[in-house]
């Protein structure tokens, strides 16, 4: 365990992409294999198996330490991490001197991972408060914060996890590609696991299920099309569903999210598509919601109500059907068809599509682009064909592993806009503990009120997050536990992708991907765009049941009068759904996998 | 809703937009803006302010002060524990442990003893006089770091940490930021009672302050400015002191791969440290610690205690449901929130608290 604390430590405070690489090869070149391997899985982020809830620890540490409970989550609002606010007030006396010279931990990590922290997990009551207790006694306050996440699956290090391939690669000699794929589709951490990753050789029987790693699209600079010709792109809409990789293999199939999640259960219509397919094929491509004679999908909040819920019933599946938009053949007949062109790949995917013609596949429609002046006519046809932008992609381009710059590109819709009032802030986590950087914003309604509208967490500088933290302290109204309210003074733009009408948010809609755009300083909040600015932006009402049926129960514009002002937690929820929320896990199948 | 009170109109003292006044003396303490008479704790920047008719301060703050505020102030010097008959009004400077020179404020009149803390701490400091335990009818304290996670190790054992990352670091510098008042001069005072005698080296802004140190008797380590180094000097295994103004600005590209501490009792929350982009933490602080305020509001035996700056208001309700003792968050133009950012004009100069 001091090692791995250690380890934490080092990669905490080391600045340099070089210096943590060596710090991670320095680790792994001296770990046993099965403390190896629990390391790997928790710098990958994937130990996320609550042992025991945050709430639980809280309650063990206040019922023992004495303290009130409002004062722990005072502490907690300052640290923004129950695990650290723990470690910090559970030593009796001053004891914040680390651990470098006392010696430490002694007992290896996955004896911690495999026995010490199950057992601890699989007492209850006063019997596990004691053990707890006992276990908090006899650590360093930085044992103690790393046994505390790692014992509320929270444990997270900023380290990429292109960097802990690189350590690994240059512990065993292996391609970076090859590790990747080789911990597609999870890794169990055995000792044995750890070996048969950093082994020589081909692997011995590859688990039916491995998914390839994801090759990802990096944003167009327009400068890179000029020197070439139009023709040698593959121009596609880019849709606004979860990249997904459906697997047939051995008459298994399976239903990769982007976040590695395993999603068969979600979908049961497309597991039933890939068993039409022939064994031994492997599809990129999209799952969104899409009714089989609607001209185009139904809005990412349809595709929600899909994500999430395992065994979804007869009424949802056919209010909400799943298909699967292809994007590229990875594997065919068995072989890794990844290196061939994509010229090559689109060609044998185009004759597969046609020989299954199975009602929930669908092709990805190429579009035509003769010369690069009709991108941009392209790109504004997007929003009316249902697509958040376009993709380009090279036809001679292999399928790569991860972000690889220069193959594909991805080209969004220019954001929707709107100025809004700064109406309550709360604390960030982590790195941003103690700093307001969760915003909330409202826009004006009719009866010259505000009304809260979206959440956003990023798109200021570093600069003018403190400016504002500094703001927000001098003009808080009220205070409601973490959250504060302030003057509604301060106008911002905030860009988001999409607008839907929501009947569980105050304002009657949901935004999507709500950031700040720019603080207007020149704005005052009177000149705030009010709710019927945002509803005009919704637009014609879209075709197809799902939205119809979506919008029947969403409320109608004459009710916005009666919205009481500003509400408070319940308009909180507003953008918190997609936004990625700094330090936050992402939600399987959510913020994670999106390109 | 925060909760706040206001001092009673009839006290001994209260706020004017100047800050601080006890008309019984004529006098403001530590005011905001020039007043005719000012009483000043200690010589950080967010207590001594130019512009006033005389102040008054102890004597081993003089230094600093002439420094700061301009060598012609008109300065009366009083000893620790020597009272003054000021206007209507008794007053004595007890050693408060903060910085060099620093003072809790006691005024007395009409029956009535009343304590203004200024910035203080408990712990032991080498660099200054020890914090005495003052008793009052009413205290008026901070409570900068007033959260239980807040919690100090003793300054040599930090000092012991500072020294063992700087020792570890023979190939390259290490530059330790900290506040060029008071911080700077302890850590180089802790390390001298450790028994080091190896020469650190200085940013200007520490430099500047550290004559009136020197002229006070206060055992450092030796130290030069790093200015004084030739420039093709890599000044590796070499430890520097730096303002955090320093951090990430021009004067940094003269030092090759440096690694990087900051000294402050922000440090305690690893995210406060991240954030700032610091290598290393070490948690030192100049104010008192959760132990050390809560402490003090019950030795002071204070019927009434008034808390400023920080965490005021968690301090006060914990005061007074846990400890019973009658304590309020004080209202008013003391900073809504000490932010570990760094809350106030001078920050840039370094010489915020913490």
């Amino acid at each position: 365990m001091k090692d791995f604390c250690r380890l934490f430590e080092e990669l905490d405070g080391t600045v340099g992409t070089a210096a943590r690489v060596e710090t991670l090869v320095r680790y792994f070149e001296a770990a046993a294999a099965a403390d190896a391997a629990w390391a790997l899985h928790a710098l990958l982020g994937k130990q996320r198996r609550r042992l025991i809830t945050g709430r639980r620890l809280r309650e063990i540490c206040l019922e023992q330490a004495g303290l009130p409970a409002w004062l722990f989550d005072e502490c907690h609002a300052q640290v923004g991490d129950s695990a650290e606010t723990i470690a910090l007030l559970w030593r009796s006396g001053p004891a914040s001197i680390g651990d470098r010279e006392g010696g430490g931990d002694a007992r290896p990590l996955h004896v911690w991972m495999e026995e010490i922290l199950p057992r601890l997990a699989a007492l209850e009551g006063a019997s596990q408060a004691e053990a707890v207790g006992e276990l908090w006694d006899g650590l360093a306050p930085q044992e103690l914060l790393v046994a505390n996440k790692l014992l509320t699956g929270g444990f997270r290090v900023g380290v990429a996890q292109g960097l802990v391939l690189r350590a690994l690669a240059r512990v065993s000699g292996l391609e970076e590609s090859l590790l990747a794929h080789r911990l597609m589709g999870g890794f169990f951490p055995s000792a044995e696991a750890f070996r048969a990753l950093m082994a020589e050789g081909g692997d011995a029987e590859p688990a039916l299920s491995r998914p390839y790693p994801f090759f990802l699209a990096s944003p167009l600079e327009p400068a890179v099309l000029a020197d070439t010709a139009p023709g040698d792109w593959l121009l596609e809409w880019k849709w606004d569903g979860i990249r997904g990789q459906l697997i047939r293999r051995g008459s298994e199939s399976f239903l990769w999210s982007r976040g590695e999640e395993l999603i068969n259960p979600m979908f049961p219509e497309l597991v039933a598509l890939a068993a039409a397919l022939p064994d031994g094929t492997v599809l990129d491509g999209e799952v969104i919601v899409w009714p089989e004679t609607a001209e185009r999908p139904a809005p990412f909040a349809a595709l929600q109500r899909r994500l999430g819920r395992k065994a979804p019933g007869g009424r949802i599946l056919r209010e909400s059907p799943a298909a699967f938009v292809a994007y590229d053949l990875l594997e065919e007949s068995g072989e890794d068809c990844r290196s061939r062109p994509l010229a090559e790949r689109r060609g044998r995917l185009e004759r597969l599509e046609a020989r299954s013609a199975h009602p929930r596949l669908r092709l990805s429609r190429r579009l035509e682009l003769p010369t690069w002046d009709d991108l941009e006519k392209l790109r504004e046809q997007a929003r009316e064909a249902g697509a958040e932008g376009l993709m380009l992609k090279h036809l001679a381009s292999p399928y790569l592993a991860g972000r690889r710059r220069g193959h594909w590109w991805k080209h969004k819709l220019a954001p929707m806009e709107l100025d809004a009032v700064l109406v309550y802030a709360q604390a960030g986590s982590g790195r941003r503990a103690n700093l307001f950087t969760d915003y909330t914003f409202a826009l004006r309604d009719e009866a010259g009120g505000l009304v809260t509208f979206a959440k956003a967490y990023s798109g200021l500088d570093a600069h003018e997050i403190n400016e504002l933290d500094r703001w927000i302290r001098r003009h808080t109204t009220e205070r409601f536990g973490p959250v504060r309210a302030v003057e509604p003074l301060l106008v911002f733009t905030l860009a988001f992708e999409g607008l839907q009408r929501s009947s569980r948010h105050r304002s009657g809609l949901a935004v999507r991907f709500p950031r700040i755009l720019r603080w207007r300083r020149d704005r005052t909040p009177d000149s705030a765009d009010s709710l019927s600015s945002a509803l005009a932006l919704l637009g014609e009402p879209r075709p197809g049941a799902i939205q119809d049926s979506l919008e029947a129960k969403a409320p109608s514009a004459e009710n916005f009068g009666t919205i009481p002002t500003v509400g408070l937690i319940e308009g909180d929820e507003n953008g918190s759904a997609k936004a990625p929320v700094p330090g936050d896990d992402p939600l399987p199948c959510q913020a994670a996998q999106r390109q | 809703m925060k909760r706040t009170s206001h001092l009673p109109a009839d006290g001994l003292l209260t706020l004017t937009p100047e800050g601080l006044h006890c008309p019984a003396a004529g006098a403001w303490i530590d005011p905001w803006r020039p007043v005719p008479r000012a009483l000043i704790t200690h010589a950080h920047a967010d207590h001594a302010r130019a512009g006033c008719g005389t102040y008054w301060a102890v004597g081993s703050a003089e230094g600093i002060l002439r420094r700061r505020l301009g060598s012609g102030i008109d300065l009366r010097p009083v000893r620790y524990g020597e009272e003054r008959r000021i206007g209507e009004a008794r007053v004595s400077f007890h050693s408060a442990g903060h910085v060099l020179g620093s003072a809790q404020i006691r005024l007395e009149a009409g029956g009535e003893r009343w304590l203004v803390s200024g910035d203080f701490k408990r712990d032991a400091d080498p660099s200054c006089t020890p914090f005495e335990p003052v008793e009052a009818d009413v205290l008026i304290s901070e409570a900068t770091f007033g959260l239980p996670i807040y919690r100090w190790a003793p300054g040599a054992a930090v000092a012991e940490q500072i020294r063992h990352w700087w020792k570890g670091a023979s190939e390259r510098p290490s530059l330790l930021f900290c506040y060029a008042f008071g911080k700077a001069q302890r850590v180089l005072a802790e390390l001298h009672a450790l028994g080091e005698t190896d020469e650190v080296l200085l940013h200007g802004t520490v430099q500047a302050l550290m004559e009136p140190y020197r002229q006070a008797g206060v055992a450092m380590v030796p130290t030069r400015p790093v200015s004084e180094l030739p420039r093709a000097d890599t000044l590796a295994g070499r430890l520097v002191i730096a303002p955090p103004s320093a951090h990430r600005s021009a004067w940094m590209r003269r030092f090759r791969h440096p690694q990087t501490g900051f000294a402050s009792g922000w440090m305690a929350v690893r995210g406060a440290r991240r954030r700032r982009g610091y290598e290393r933490g070490f948690v030192l602080s100049d104010h008192a610690d959760w132990d050390g305020l809560v402490c003090t509001a019950r030795e002071s035996r204070a019927r009434q205690i008034y808390l400023t700056h920080g965490q005021s208001d968690v301090l006060a309700r914990y005061l007074r449901e846990v400890e019973g003792l009658a304590a309020e968050p004080l209202a008013g133009g003391f900073e809504a929130e000490r932010s570990p950012e760094g809350d106030h004009p001078e920050a840039g100069l370094s010489v915020e608290p913490a």
